[in-house]
């Protein structure tokens, strides 16, 4: 199974936003400009064709709050 | 806070027989604790459907098994922090059977192969405790080390990541779930937390086994729980019921209406609002309609004079105040839920939002944004005693949006 959903963890993220440019397909900035899925899923489903984005904005969170993990 | 006797057909186990907290008598009623293994109490109380009595109702054998499945040797921890302010239940038997609690831990913690547990108590609740604990260490009772650490007074203390975090000497604030504490939880060890009420009723389920216990609640909700029940009643207090118990029953058990009741707040400010029927089954089978379930007991009554939006605005109001400051989602979004409900409370109309953006619509989309997005439940349970109100109060909210309460006019 790969890893296909993506969690946020809200104690380190700050909202930086960095995420929501890099993944605008899965998310929006909320009013407070944190991460806020547009499907309102708590871990957003990231399809095949998004996962390289997905990574990359896994990897530039700089609040390292953010992982790609198994359904 | 007082324990006050409680009407027949209202089950009466952990409270039962003398409550001055002493060794000899408990020892004298009860013995000492059976010691069992790790097998054996997952099959009792799997056989018995004892639940966790903190407020999340989780089956207590699933998360023995848990840690029983972990690898590296477990620590378990007595949860009796009980930061929820409409709760005295988990203070009061900590008071009046602090043995049946302790006795309790030893036995999962035997069972479990621990070599360390903890009791992470109110402050109220340390010295008897302590004491407790030094008279049975003089008995020969606990061969698994308790050690007692104090919790802070906060709402989220309670929470299971936050107990963990403050046992091994962190902040007691929650943490991210991505591993949970039964595979890794104080110091990486495998953690049990349970409610104290919890560990109290499986030290009489140890004795007395699972067939007794399911004689008092109902059949898929077996056994009894503690209430604190408060409000607008004659003798608020720690009443024992079983599962199923008529919300009037209930309310009688504490002196009965001090007023005409025209709702009550089940299972605490992460509970729900339903309305005063005193037919209603307080279990989750009977609350489900109302989005409830008995949480960890607590009943509220609101009497017909008194608004609850006004009530309910109080509530989030220190809901917010009460966040961990870790998630923006929480942070953010409940005091806005807490201002907008205050301005519908006491009927004021809210700069900045439209006319035709009114006070319900903001509520619900305040309620959508935050739920989820936090890493314990926090913002849920705040939105779900919010959407209730919203519900039960429905034509009070219709009544302050025409500018008028139907509250005061029942006064």
């Amino acid at each position: 199974m790969s890893e296909n959903r993506l969690h946020i963890d809200w104690t380190a993220c700050d909202g930086r936003g960095l995420c929501a440019e890099l993944l605008s397909e899965i998310l929006v900035e909320d009013e407070w400009g944190y991460p806020l899925a547009r499907d309102g899923a708590v871990e957003p489903a990231v399809p095949r064709a998004l996962q390289k984005n997905a990574k990359r904005a896994v990897d530039r969170c700089p609040a390292l709050a953010l992982r790609l993990v198994n359904s | 806070m007082t324990v006050v006797d409680v009407l027949p057909g209202v089950g009466r186990r952990l409270l039962a027989g003398s409550t001055d907290g002493r060794l000899d008598t408990h020892l004298a009623r009860y013995a000492r604790p059976p010691r069992l293994d790790g097998v054996q109490l997952v099959g009792l109380l799997r056989d018995a459907g004892l639940t966790g009595r903190g407020g999340a109702g989780f089956p207590t054998w699933r998360k023995v098994e848990a840690v029983l499945g972990a690898s590296g040797v477990p620590v378990v921890v007595g949860n009796g922090s009980e930061g929820e302010p409409a709760s005295g239940k988990d203070r009061a038997l900590m008071a009046y059977q602090p043995h049946l609690v302790l006795d309790g831990l030893q036995i999962v913690a035997g069972a479990v192969g621990a070599r360390q547990a903890y009791l992470y108590v109110a402050a109220a609740s340390a010295v008897g405790v302590r004491a407790a604990l030094g008279d049975r260490r003089g008995a020969g009772l606990d061969p698994v080390p308790v050690s007692v650490v104090v919790a802070p007074e906060r709402f989220v203390a309670g929470e299971e990541s936050a107990v963990v975090n403050a046992v091994a000497g962190r902040a007691a604030v929650p943490s991210d779930k991505r591993v949970r504490v039964t595979e890794a939880g104080v110091g990486g060890a495998p953690t049990l937390v349970q409610n104290v009420e919890t560990l109290a009723h499986l030290a009489l389920i140890a004795r007395f086994g699972p067939h007794w216990f399911r004689e008092a609640g109902t059949a898929e909700e077996p056994g009894t729980f503690l209430a604190t029940v408060g409000g607008a009643v004659g003798v608020p207090g720690v009443v024992e019921a079983g599962y199923g118990v008529r919300l009037g029953d209930l309310v009688d058990a504490a002196g009965g209406p001090a007023e005409r009741l025209q709702a009550v707040l089940v299972g605490g400010y992460h509970g729900g609002w339903v309305p005063a029927l005193p037919e209603l089954a307080v279990s989750r089978a009977g609350l489900a309609p109302y989005g409830a379930s008995p949480g960890a007991g607590i009943v509220v009554a609101l009497p017909v004079g008194v608004c609850g939006l006004v009530e309910t605005a109080r509530i989030a109001g220190y809901l917010a105040g009460e966040v961990a400051g870790q998630c923006g989602p929480c942070v953010n979004g409940l005091p806005r839920l807490a201002t907008t409900l205050t301005d519908l409370a006491h009927r004021r109309g809210r700069a900045g939002l439209g006319r035709e953006v009114d006070a319900v619509r903001e509520v619900e989309r305040l309620s959508l944004l935050v739920s989820g997005r936090g890493a314990c439940r926090h913002p849920d349970g705040s939105v779900r005693m919010i959407r209730s109100a919203m519900r039960t109060f429905d034509a009070d909210v219709a009544a302050h949006l025409a500018g008028r309460c139907v509250a005061e006019e029942a006064r």
